[in-house]
């Protein structure tokens, strides 16, 4: 059906707008059961996904839902909205569309499971509560097509696999529905494919032309970029040049810590008063709002922001991207350059701004990477089974069901089609008696099998906790900032919990760009004022921060064995001939390790190229691993491409850290107590449901509503240690925070080989890292009197000593 | 393992680093808030299965502590089981070492807002007891006098390091336990239901290895 009804076409003509090709092959695959498209920004993606919906409800004799449209972001949802209906109401069709997101309000959301409109635009988690209501079957009666926005981002995601197993349950209730997927450039379009078909359904790729390649360079500077840090002020003067002589400037940074201290430094420099705005996922909703209105009113010259502007919303005239930091990751990098300029045919134009030295090396790696198209990518991991256990419960939720035709629905799903039946009946279990080896109060169990070998609810009251707990985004603990007030000042954002408790009245932090000082704590909310210091403390944010991909890794050491560096800065060029005049540079297939004396300290610095996760827990073991073999270490520094190692005796032998045995007898021995794995703990057990975020009744604060998730670790830890939620923590914690799988990565690519080179002094390549924050102290005895030395010191300056006795 | 010893009310007790209160001169122990059988009644309630081993890995702590100081009397402070449903449906080999626990000395069970009531298990229930010096009670009281021993709020604190820990909480007039139970959350000394409590001169003692005391934070 590539002829398109004349009131489409005609609009099209009175536009006169053609079609690009890639949507005229989305209309002939109308029928497909799943087709993928990729395609850049402002290549016509939304339109592309919608043309079947709109030529087949162009008589609309369709009744209820046709056409459901999921995407990552509230905003999205809400942007297509406005972009769709404008167009639908001109051609004259009689289409309904509606949206639906956590922020839709509760009268809204009962008429639209009702009477559902013709088009509903919606986020994963809201499907998946709109999946757990008992009247799914009537909501999504009739329903055609599913189109998944940005699904490349989404399939990053446990989000995405949440997704997949609503989408699963829709399959099962309406036969005939078609997917189609919408997905920015990546590097592996096959593996997309399979992840949004039905398996083993085939799926169609349409690839648009991906337009010109884009103008994209390094940002040239009067100065050098400094040995170590992260946060480019030496660019702010070139960076504001460039903010003055284009439109609409957006600068990416990779975490929101650095947004705000590099907002801070530009404001200040910013002597001409242009209109810069900052947007991060921190900041309160009104803020960022007021921050995406100015700028689709043109009002705006610059937004610093995070990856919360990285999705594809339409935002007026962006005609220049700036990348502050190195961007870690190529794929993201393109995808962020995508961002500038909306216009089909014209080149994205992007700078690249390295904050240190060796983000110079790390930037150029890039560039080569994006001229020559090659996306890093890692393979996807099978479904999280935490993420499966949620989607049992919330299938409990809707009624009564059969576990063997779950099961097939479950591996129906691409990302879970190799699962087995003894792994889902684990996680059946979980949910049903919570797995444990100990069965201690059979007759309360959570799901029940009925005489008719169905499974249900025990008790109906589980189904609102449940839902109350639908979801996968794992919040930290936060609190909410405000001006303080007498009846509540101004919301601004919000920290985390543990960066609260380290603030004492007075001190003062940045936040939305503002120095405030910390007042007081009121019902869990941070009150703060107006204050002109000039050294504020900078808010943590654990919103990771990305590790060095693979490829890129990779790229860097390819780079770093050329002969020499034409295409790099001369600063940089001569740093690296220094380092081979004096030491030797890392190579690929072995691990270069440096020891040298520096400020009476013995030091190790172990070239590992993992990335920082990774390169952190190898600090992690391999100073217990020298701890127990009496070299006395002190501390250690990661970053993406090496970590040093201080302390008291010179490493001779360092084939014992290296061991892949030995380190994965760390993990499981000793990284286990570790808090790393019990943050990993806490979210897998929270999606699983074992922990809730939210229940009845309680308008407490996360930590106080809920068991303290680290208590709960350890008990399972010393009585039932083969347990699924172990099981799952230890393959979570192989790679996000811990990242093991990149370490047992490097350990197969340097297969032994190690090249250990003792020096008299400090390495030029070695010598940043001294620089680097984020220095980790070994943990021995040593924490527990510090604790003693700080509540002596307590007692005897609040001349508490002599109370008690 | 040594404790932090302070007077109240002109007695000489120990806080120690398990978050018991020891009181040589009577020979007698005091844990408060067991909420023993807590996972029982969360699940019952609808709520997620927690792991099972929160009653035996509390009772072992407990056993270890009187195996250490044989007290002639063991005082529960009240909130010992999570309800009186949950003090019936204890396993059965914990109920019945909780009973052979009970039956070997003498032992005191205050009543606290989730157990309201005598149990099964033997010793000796009530409201409240006056010992020597001291009072002991579930929920301490504005206007008690000097010596008044209770817990209920679970509080806890941290220092500038690590993270909360259950605490003591001790003025002029009162001691409030923390929590022994392995269940069992906790409230930050600094809210107003303790920082109202408590005189301006209170100190946290937290638990941990050995306990740690400063000035309450507020």
């Amino acid at each position: 059906m590539t002829n398109l009804p004349s009131q489409i076409s005609d609009w099209l003509e009175h536009r006169q707008w053609r079609l690009h090709p890639h949507q005229t092959a989305m209309l002939a695959r109308a029928t497909d059961p799943a087709t993928l498209l990729i395609a850049p920004t402002g290549g016509g993606k939304t339109m592309a996904g919608f043309l079947p919906t709109l030529a087949d409800l162009v008589g609309n004799t369709h009744d209820g839902l046709h056409t459901l449209y999921v995407s990552p972001l509230k905003a999205l949802a809400a942007d297509i909205k406005r972009n769709l209906t404008g167009p639908v109401a001109e051609m004259g069709l009689p289409i309904r569309i509606d949206d639906r997101t956590g922020d839709t309000p509760q009268s809204r959301r009962k008429r639209q499971r009702a009477d559902p409109p013709h088009i509903l635009l919606t986020t994963p988690e809201s499907l998946a509560l709109m999946v757990s209501y008992e009247d799914a079957e009537r909501t999504f009666k009739g329903l055609k097509r599913i189109v998944i926005d940005e699904i490349h981002a989404l399939a990053e995601s446990k989000r995405g696999d949440q997704l997949m197993l609503a989408l699963s349950r829709l399959q099962s209730l309406c036969p005939n529905l078609r997917r189609v997927g919408l997905s920015a450039t990546v590097d592996d379009p096959a593996a997309i494919a399979r992840y949004l078909a039905r398996h083993p359904d085939p799926c169609a790729i349409i690839e648009a032309d991906p337009g010109p390649a884009p103008d994209i360079a390094m940002l040239e500077t009067a100065e050098a970029p400094p040995w170590a840090g992260g946060g480019a002020a030496y660019a702010i003067p070139a960076v504001l040049e460039q903010i003055r002589t284009h439109q609409t400037t957006l600068i990416f940074h990779n975490t929101r810590a650095q947004a705000e201290i590099f907002f801070h430094n530009l404001w200040l420099a910013n002597e001409e008063g242009l209109p810069i705005a900052i947007h991060h996922g921190s900041l309160d909703r009104m803020q960022r709002e007021r921050v995406e209105a100015a700028m689709v009113a043109n009002d705006l010259r610059a937004v610093v922001c995070t990856g919360s502007l990285d999705l594809g919303i339409d935002w007026g005239n962006v005609d220049l991207v700036i990348q502050i930091g190195a961007p870690k990751n190529v794929k993201r990098l393109v995808q962020r350059i995508g961002r500038a300029n909306h216009r089909y045919n014209a080149p994205s134009k992007a700078l690249l701004v390295p904050a240190n030295r060796f983000e110079v090396v790390e930037c150029q790696a890039a560039l080569e990477a994006v001229k020559e198209g090659k996306l890093d990518g890692d393979p996807r991991p099978p479904g999280p089974r935490d993420v499966l256990c949620q989607h049992i419960l919330i299938r409990a939720c809707s009624g009564p069901f059969d576990a063997d035709a779950l099961f097939s629905e479950v591996t129906s799903t691409g990302a879970y089609s190799h699962l087995t039946r003894a792994a889902f009946d684990a996680c059946l279990d979980f949910c049903a008696t919570g797995g444990y080896a100990l069965r201690a109060y059979d007759q309360w169990q959570r799901l029940l099998q009925r005489p008719d070998g169905l499974w249900q609810l025990r008790d109906p009251r589980s189904a609102a906790r449940i839902r109350m707990n639908i979801g996968t985004i794992q919040d930290a603990d936060l609190l909410k900032v405000r001006m303080k007030r007498s009846r509540g000042g101004k919301p601004l954002g919000e920290i985390e919990e543990a960066f609260a408790a380290t603030l004492t009245p007075g001190d003062t932090f940045l936040i939305g760009g503002q120095i405030m000082r910390y007042e007081s704590l009121r019902e869990m909310t941070v009150e703060v004022s107006r204050d002109r210091g000039r050294k504020p403390k900078i808010a943590v944010f654990s919103g990771t921060k990305f590790a060095t991909s693979t490829q890129l890794s990779q790229g860097i050491l390819a780079l770093l064995a050329q002969d020499a560096w034409p295409d790099l800065p001369a600063h940089t060029a001569d740093w690296l001939t220094l380092q081979r005049e004096v030491s030797e540079l890392p190579r690929a297939g072995e691990m270069l390790i440096e020891t040298f004396p520096h400020q009476g300290r013995e030091h190790a610095c172990l070239y590992g190229f993992a990335g920082r996760n990774a390169q952190q827990t190898l600090g992690l073991l391999a100073t217990k691993r020298m701890e127990e073999l009496g070299l006395d270490p002190l501390g250690f520094v990661a970053t993406d491409y090496a970590t040093l190692i201080w302390g008291l005796s010179e490493l001779t032998d360092p084939a014992p850290l290296l061991d892949k045995d030995a380190l994965r007898d760390g993990l499981e021995r000793w990284l286990a107590g570790n808090a790393v794995m019990k943050r990993a703990f806490r979210a897998s057990a929270t999606i699983a449901g074992l922990i809730e975020r939210n229940s009845p009744g309680s308008r407490k604060s996360g930590r106080q509503a809920t068991f303290s998730s680290d208590i709960l670790y350890d008990t399972l830890r010393k009585y039932d240690p083969d347990h699924l939620l172990l099981d799952i923590t230890r393959d979570e914690a192989l790679s996000g925070l811990v990242d093991f799988a990149r370490i047992e990565e490097m350990t197969d690519r340097i297969c032994g080989r190690v090249n250990l080179r003792r020096l008299s002094r400090i390495s030029p390549l070695a010598a940043p890292l001294l620089l680097e924050a984020g220095k980790v102290p070994v943990q021995g005895a040593g924490a527990e009197k510090l604790m003693q030395q700080e509540a002596a010191d307590l007692m005897h300056a609040s001349g508490l000593a002599t109370l008690a006795q | 393992m040594r404790g932090y010893d302070f007077t109240l009310a002109g007695t000489r007790l120990n806080a120690l680093g398990s978050g018991a209160l020891w009181w040589s001169d009577e020979r007698l122990l005091c844990v408060s808030d067991l909420h023993l059988g807590k996972s029982e009644r969360h699940l019952r309630r609808g709520g997620a299965a927690l792991p099972p081993y929160e009653v035996r890995d509390t009772l072992n702590r407990l056993t270890a502590l009187i195996e250490q100081f044989t007290p002639d009397t063991v005082l529960c402070l009240g909130d010992s089981f999570d309800d009186l449903a949950a003090a019936r449906a204890l396993p059965a080999p914990e109920a019945g070492d909780l009973r052979q626990m009970v039956k070997a000395r003498n032992w005191i069970w205050i009543e606290g807002n989730h157990d309201p009531g005598a149990t099964s298990f033997g010793g000796y229930s009530c409201d409240e007891i006056t010992i020597g010096a001291l009072t002991f009670r579930h929920i301490a009281r504005k206007d008690a006098a000097p010596g008044e021993v209770s817990g209920h709020y679970h509080p806890k604190a941290r220092l500038s390091r690590g993270s909360a820990r259950p605490t003591f909480l001790l003025d002029h007039t009162r001691l409030i336990l923390p929590a022994f139970g392995t269940y069992t959350g906790g409230l930050r000394t600094s809210d107003p239901a303790l920082a109202g409590l408590m005189a301006p001169q209170a100190l946290a003692i937290l638990t941990g290895p050995t306990p740690l005391p400063c000035p309450m934070p507020r």
